[in-house]
């Protein structure tokens, strides 16, 4: 049975659940996906998210990807923590890094139920800090040091792939190899902010190619499956190679809003809220929109493309942040036809929302420095 | 004959084309596609050996050299321990 039919009957709960506990964030990145940067004063409560795990719990979700904004903003955030290892819910969770200090470092080493995500996006601090603001680098490599000196092994050091830092792929490697860390990198969606950077910042074809030779080349490297349209340049990466938006991929928005992947923050991808009655399992398990995304889709544009196979037309938020239709190729098809099908859909672009992002200059210093 | 175990640090989630599994430590998620082999994974604990296991779970006798295969995979990927 092919993996897409497995999935048409829906899972009983999603593989890869993002949880973003926080619009806040002590950082401005350019691209950040969730637009994130004030708190929400509609953001679920410490009681709330409990009940939250307690449904993860009984649906057997294995384990969350944690979020936000900053996540470690939150008060309760550390409570959180504690509350899904007792009750089984594995946590990763992604972070700056901002406030992974050496007790918290300690703490986070003494558990196998929590790993930990540092974002770079850059292999130096000028590369990286165009990126996610000045001083970023520092903050986030001394909280490598940190989970280094901690005994920490394995924890995920994340780069988004862009333009400018594709170069330094062998470079990521060996700084995640100086802390026993291990790498994982991810495509740059136009979603969010990410949709005014992505013209400028998206890899070229020719830098695709050299990307896909070197994940080729680096099989242990994470991907998250981000990766999987490069496939249709030969063979396979491993992975699931499709779309997994609501099929096993979904996002918990702070608010609760639940969306069909974490890139698609817009009302056509929502397909419900935890506080609805039924909760979380109700909107995973019968909601219109996820029962809709599990049916196979239409190859459309694609249909007379004999890589379809391996690359199912690429990401869904890719393609409706720049205005393509869903059935037509991805905008960054190896192929080319991601170039004619942007400029025809140019004037389809949906209009950018601020998000969350604060207004006023991008703060420079990220709060206080780690002891 | 081996005996097994399910590994204590793997969760086992039924599903409709079977089950999926997770290891808590590894990290890794394992498709099992195939609900007599889930029986046999979830059952392992309580027989003696492998065979008893498949024999509970009604395997036909005809396929236990190929579940055997699959089930010493399974201990090396550590969703299941010998015992
Ligand atoms: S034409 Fe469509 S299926 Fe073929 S490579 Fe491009 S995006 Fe993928
Ligand atoms: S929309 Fe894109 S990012 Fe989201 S699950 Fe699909 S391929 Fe992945």
């Amino acid at each position: 049975m092919q993996v897409t039919d497995r999935l048409s009957h829906g899972l009983e709960a999603p593989i890869c659940l993002t949880w973003e506990l926080t619009y806040g964030c002590n950082l401005a990145c350019v691209h950040c996906l969730s637009s994130s940067g004030r708190r929400d004063p509609r953001e679920l409560t410490t009681e709330e998210l409990f009940g939250v795990v307690d449904e993860l719990e009984a649906m057997q979700v294995f384990y969350v990807n944690i979020g936000g904004g900053e996540p470690t903003l939150r008060p309760d955030f550390w409570d959180l923590l504690d509350y899904s290892v007792e009750h089984h819910v594995g946590v990763k969770f992604s972070t700056n890094g901002s406030r992974i200090t050496t007790a918290a470092a300690k703490r986070l080493a003494s558990t196998d139920y929590v790993d930990v995500q540092i974002s770079v996006d850059g292999a130096d601090a000028t590369t990286n800090d165009a990126i996610r603001g000045n001083g970023s680098f520092d903050v986030a490599t001394t909280a490598m040091g940190h989970l280094a000196d901690a005994g920490f092994k394995d924890f995920k050091i994340s780069v988004v792939v862009t333009r400018n830092n594709v170069e330094q792929l062998d470079d990521f490697a060996a700084l995640a190899a100086s802390y026993q860390a291990q790498l994982r990198l991810t495509r740059l969606r136009p979603s969010g902010r990410g949709a005014d950077v992505w013209d400028e910042l998206h890899v070229t074809a020719e830098q695709q190619r050299t990307l896909y030779r070197w994940l080729l080349d680096h099989p242990d490297t994470l991907t998250g499956d981000s990766f999987f349209h490069l496939s249709a340049l030969g063979e396979p990466l491993p992975g699931l190679n499709l779309c997994g938006a609501g099929r096993v991929v979904c996002l918990i928005d702070p608010v609760g809003d639940v969306y069909a992947c974490p890139f698609v923050l817009h009302d056509q991808f929502k397909a419900g809220s935890v506080r609805d009655a039924g909760g979380f399992t109700k909107v995973w398990r019968e909601s219109p929109l996820f029962t809709e995304l599990r049916e196979p889709g239409s190859a459309g544009a694609c249909a007379s493309c004999g890589s379809y196979d391996a690359c199912q037309g690429g990401c869904m938020a890719a393609k409706f942040f720049t205005g393509i239709p869903l059935d037509g190729p991805d905008p960054e098809c190896v192929h080319g036809h991601g170039e004619a099908a942007l400029v025809a859909a140019s004037a389809g672009r949906p209009p950018a929302s601020p998000g969350h992002t604060r207004s006023g200059p991008v703060p420079v210093s990220i709060g206080r420095r780690p002891a | 004959m081996p005996a097994y175990a399910l590994h204590p640090q793997v969760g086992l989630r039924p599903e409709k084309f079977g089950a999926l599994a997770y290891h808590y430590g590894n990290r890794r998620l394992t498709f099992l596609n195939d609900d007599k082999l889930v029986a046999v994974v979830q059952k392992a604990h309580e027989y003696d050996d492998v065979d008893g296991a498949l024999a509970a779970a009604g395997v036909p006798e005809q396929n236990w050299p190929a579940y055997r295969t699959v089930l010493a995979r399974l201990a090396e990927s550590e969703v299941l321990q010998c015992r």
